[in-house]
């Protein structure tokens, strides 16, 4: 497989073609704050908190690290008053929806971001999509996907197959950055008690009167 | 729920995943909305998760999962229209109709919606029924079109 070189913040880094900027920087061992990527899933580009500056062919644009593929002879730098900036300044958004979030708090000490800067909507679902694509792309169960758009996108747990899929499962809950996913499974869990079409297909249920 | 329909649409298409919207825009068309039997079978034919077919629905106006209305009225309050008059074309098209916006009546014989343009503004205040356009309304004119509508 052919090697790139580029050039991040002044280092000299060869990563295999195919390979994004927050791979490269990785393995040079050079820290991109990062929410809604993870080594297992395809990348999804949704919190922009991997921002960096890409120079090449005598132009700068800002990028997301994590889907932007490294190339030949590309310059990045990680770190800069403007991306700073913008990290700080998602930060401080997401944290008006998860307000307890650890991992948001840890970039925010980083970037000085004020928690309190915006005031507090808490949905807690920074709707990253860690939860929805480790379910799809690792569990290939697809019990939690997204609804709706825009200010009222959620996320949800079909509880049909809620009740069948979750209980031995549950790998998605320390993926979450935020309390947002464990809030929706003990909802869900609620709904499937309730009802009693669900309640036949509860995987819990059967094995407790087997 | 008879499926015949909805297996007819999910053929026309070859069973592909990617036509998944357009299943959708025709099933919609065809039932005036998506009801979960639908869903289920698209997702088992097309070997699209259920997860994703609910992404997609809700995320499109352009889709229900709840029943609409025979007729679909779209008023226009856009800008253009705003400034002739549509509120008061909305008021009365409400009032016959004893609906608000986003709801469908009883008898599922209208289904309301505000549009923020219909892209005439020059006809406007316009309303849209089933896809047909009405220009240059007067609420009373709305009142006398709408009796039209079975
Ligand atoms: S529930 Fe958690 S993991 Fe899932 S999208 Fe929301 S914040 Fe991300
Ligand atoms: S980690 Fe790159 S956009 Fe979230």
């Amino acid at each position: 497989m052919s090697e790139i070189r580029l050039k991040i913040d002044g280092k000299e880094v060869t990563v295999e073609a195919g390979k994004t900027i927050l791979d490269a920087a990785r393995k040079a061992g050079i820290d991109i704050p990062t929410v809604c990527h993870h080594e297992k899933l395809e990348s999804f580009g949704g919190c922009r908190l991997c921002t960096v500056e890409a120079e090449s062919g005598g132009r700068t644009n800002l990028v997301a690290a994590c889907i932007y593929p490294a190339a030949n002879d590309l310059v990045v730098w990680t770190r800069s008053p403007q991306i700073d900036k913008i990290r700080k300044v998602l930060t401080e958004q997401l944290l008006a929806y998860a307000p307890e979030s650890e991992v948001l708090k840890a970039i925010a000490e980083d970037y000085h971001a004020d928690k309190d800067r915006f005031p507090k909507e808490p949905s807690f679902c920074i709707l990253c999509g860690l939860c929805v694509r480790y379910c799809a792309e690792v569990k290939k169960k697809n019990v939690v996907g997204f609804l709706d758009r825009g200010p009222c996108r959620e996320i949800n747990f079909i509880p049909e197959l809620a009740a069948v899929e979750c209980w031995d499962c549950k790998e998605c809950f320390p993926l979450c950055p935020t309390s947002a996913l464990q809030a929706a499974f003990v909802l869900t869990e609620a709904l499937i008690s309730l009802s009693p079409s669900l309640q036949k297909i509860d995987t819990r249920a059967k094995t407790a009167s087997a | 729920m008879d499926t015949t329909n909805i297996s007819a649409i999910i053929d026309k298409y070859n069973g592909e995943a990617s036509a998944l919207i357009q299943i959708l825009l025709d099933i919609q068309n065809d039932l005036h909305w998506l009801p979960r039997e639908a869903l289920e079978l698209v997702s088992e034919r097309l070997g699209v998760p259920m997860s994703r077919i609910q992404h997609t629905a809700t995320f499109y106006k352009a889709f229900s999962l709840v029943p609409k209305g025979r007729h679909e009225i779209n008023v226009c309050v856009g800008t253009a229209c705003h400034v002739r008059g549509a509120n008061r074309v909305l008021e009365v098209v409400q009032n016959i109709t004893g609906i608000q916006p986003g709801e469908t009546d009883a008898d599922l014989k209208f289904s309301l919606e505000t549009v923020n343009c219909l892209g005439c503004c020059a006809l406007g205040p316009v309303m849209e029924i089933d896809e047909q356009h009405l220009g240059k309304l007067a609420p009373a004119m709305a009142a006398d079109l709408l009796k039209g509508y079975q």
